[in-house]
């Protein structure tokens, strides 16, 4: 293997389902030992290319490369490349966490020694060696996603791509999950991870690819992506939505993006959160505009979107492929 | 390393992901001890009773007791009603997103399908062997000598073997466990006892007759009852069996395959 050759190098691709494009015209390139967050709403293309890159569906153009070895024709080295986790556990619920570990150490051809020492680390790393011996059934969400996570590590993968690994998780599983990838990333860990919220790829990636419609729209560090999208938003909400626009012109000059309103709520992006309540309150009161609640926030994915592509989030319809390809 | 992969290696590979995931189907079920003991023990225990006690009464046979004629039909009935299992277990596999996390290892794509198929077979050997066990107990004997009764055995393995290629197919072509079990349903009760599995096709009106006589079933049932009961004639119910048999298999194994791969479209 070559080790100056980027981890995922993907260029041009393309998938469509019917007649909805999925990818059109997607370019990511991970370099190895770096964590990248894929960013985007539902039905952006996010599942599409991890099932390409899994070697679980094809594309129709462009290529997919893992560590230099071609997703198509060389499916079969990719799959010793890249450990997958998908959005719905995949585990075998009637075995144990330690049977599931050993079933894909064995499928991963690690050898039976191999493949019970393996299962045994990282049952340990993902924090679940004391219910190693119960069936998957009695886990909590947070503990299969997991064990899910520990099976797409049992072939010691050079790349470790994990879709939305907190979607339908509580607060509780998500911390989980969210600690077990921040050890993974101390280990140096090749990941690729998608996500819908900002909060999430900001605090697990060093790189953010913001992914819309197929394509990826802004890529760069948390920073530099936030400093496009102006930092963080100031939230106003009116006693009266009828003052909207007033409100609107009022606080224009201090955004640093597009100034959104929804009914009572004017949302402002801001470069300077110092200050920029006061500010805000002043600029109201001057237009004579009566204001319920001012508060600061830090941008959503909306707010990014907004920035980025001039539309909201949440476009296409992605089909259901990940269960039933 | 795939690079430098010959067809030997590759079979050997293919063959230990087969080995483990046969495996991996079998501990399935002795972890699911509910299904272990109404699906594997209790229901061809109590086929064999209730069809024996129930029908022994009304139904005569010339020449054969009830039980020994009926048994043979219940051996045939049970491994086609397995080739669900078989479905039903990839259907399960493909909704659980277990078949994407197969896929995306190094496996040989035939191992999940023939994995499967292979656990099947040793369920449906340990249901027959039960079965023979309490029709014993009941009075039902071979006929036949040792050759007859191993050629009976081998004619209803071949037979599961392909049906439960059949399931596979099925399982891949459907992917839903619920569309499965609607379709078992509707084809394998008709299928079945549309035959002569529990009766002789000569006491059938003369539509279903004519159904039941060209029936893969009756073909099969009659063979291993010419054996069991060691009745002469049973040549061309044999060429029958076997031939029905082969075209089941040539037909399933080439489409599943297809269908398997079509997975990653």
């Amino acid at each position: 293997m070559d080790v100056s050759e980027p981890a995922i190098r993907v260029e041009g691709l393309v998938r469509s389902f019917g007649r909805t494009q999925a990818l059109r015209g997607l370019d990511l390139e991970v370099p190895p030992g770096t964590v990248t967050a894929l960013l985007g709403p539902n039905g952006a293309g996010k599942t599409t290319l991890v099932r390409i890159l899994a070697t679980l569906i094809r594309p129709d153009r462009g290529t997919a490369r893992i560590l230099g070895r071609d997703v198509v024709r060389e499916a079969f080295a990719v799959r010793s490349l890249i450990g997958l986790t998908g959005q719905y556990a995949a585990l075998d619920e009637l075995l144990t966490g330690r049977e599931n570990l050993r079933l894909i150490g064995r499928l991963a051809h690690l050898g039976e020694r191999r493949a019970r020492a393996r299962a045994e680390d990282l049952l340990h790393l993902v924090g679940i060696a004391e219910a190693a011996g119960r069936p998957v059934t009695t886990y909590s969400g947070g503990m299969r996603r997991r064990l899910d996570i520990a099976a797409g590590l049992m072939g010691s993968p050079a790349v470790l791509v994990l879709d939305e690994p907190t979607t339908g998780l509580d607060p509780r599983g998500r911390i989980e999950v969210w600690e077990l990838i921040e050890s993974l990333v101390r280990q140096g860990t090749t990941l690729l991870l998608t996500t819908q919220h900002l909060e999430e790829a900001d605090r697990l990636a060093d790189a953010i690819a913001v992914i819309d419609r197929g394509r990826i729209v802004a890529s760069g560090t948390d920073e530099e992506l936030k400093r496009r999208v102006g930092g963080e938003v100031l939230e106003v909400r009116l006693a009266d939505a009828g003052q909207a626009s007033r409100a609107r012109a009022a606080l224009e000059p201090m955004a640093a993006g597009p100034v959104r309103v929804e009914g009572a709520l004017v949302s402002v992006p801001v470069r300077h959160p110092s200050g920029a309540v006061v500010h805000a309150v002043r600029r109201l009161d001057a237009a004579a505009v009566e204001a319920e609640d001012v508060a600061l926030r830090r941008p959503t994915l909306d707010d990014v979107f907004l920035v980025l592509t001039g539309h909201a989030a949440g476009a296409d319809p992605e089909p259901d492929v990940w269960r039933v390809a | 390393m795939s690079a430098t992969f010959g067809p030997l290696e590759r079979i050997s590979w293919g063959l230990y992901d087969t080995a483990v995931l046969t495996w991996r189907n079998l501990l399935r079920v002795l972890r699911n001890p509910i299904y272990l003991v109404t699906e594997v023990v209790i229901q061809p225990v109590l086929f064999t009773l209730l069809f024996a006690y129930i029908f022994g009464g009304a139904i005569h046979i010339s020449g054969a007791s009830y039980l020994d004629f009926l048994m043979p039909g219940i051996f045939v009935q049970t491994t086609t009603f397995g080739s669900m299992n078989t479905a039903v277990g990839l259907a399960e596999d493909l909704e659980k997103g277990l078949m994407d996390r197969f896929r995306s290892l190094p496996v040989a794509y035939w191992a999940v399908p023939v994995g499967r198929v292979l656990a099947d077979l040793v369920l449906d050997a340990f249901g027959l062997g039960l079965m023979v066990a309490v029709a014993y107990a009941i009075g039902f004997r071979f006929h036949g000598d040792a050759g007859q009764t191993l050629a009976a055995v081998g004619v209803v393995v071949l037979w599961g073997f392909s049906i439960a290629c059949f399931g596979a197919l099925l399982g891949v072509l459907l992917r839903r466990t619920s569309t499965v079990q609607a379709f078992g349903f509707v084809a394998m009760f008709p299928l079945t006892f549309a035959s002569s599995t529990f009766v002789p096709v000569q006491t059938m009106p003369g539509w279903l007759r004519a159904f039941s006589s060209h029936s893969p079933i009756t073909a099969v049932v009659d063979t291993v009852r010419h054996l069991v009961l060691d009745t002469p004639g049973g040549g061309s119910s044999t060429l029958a069996a076997v031939a029905w048999s082969l075209a089941v298999l040539a037909v399933s194994v080439p489409l599943a395959a297809y269908g398997f791969r079509r997975l990653t479209r």
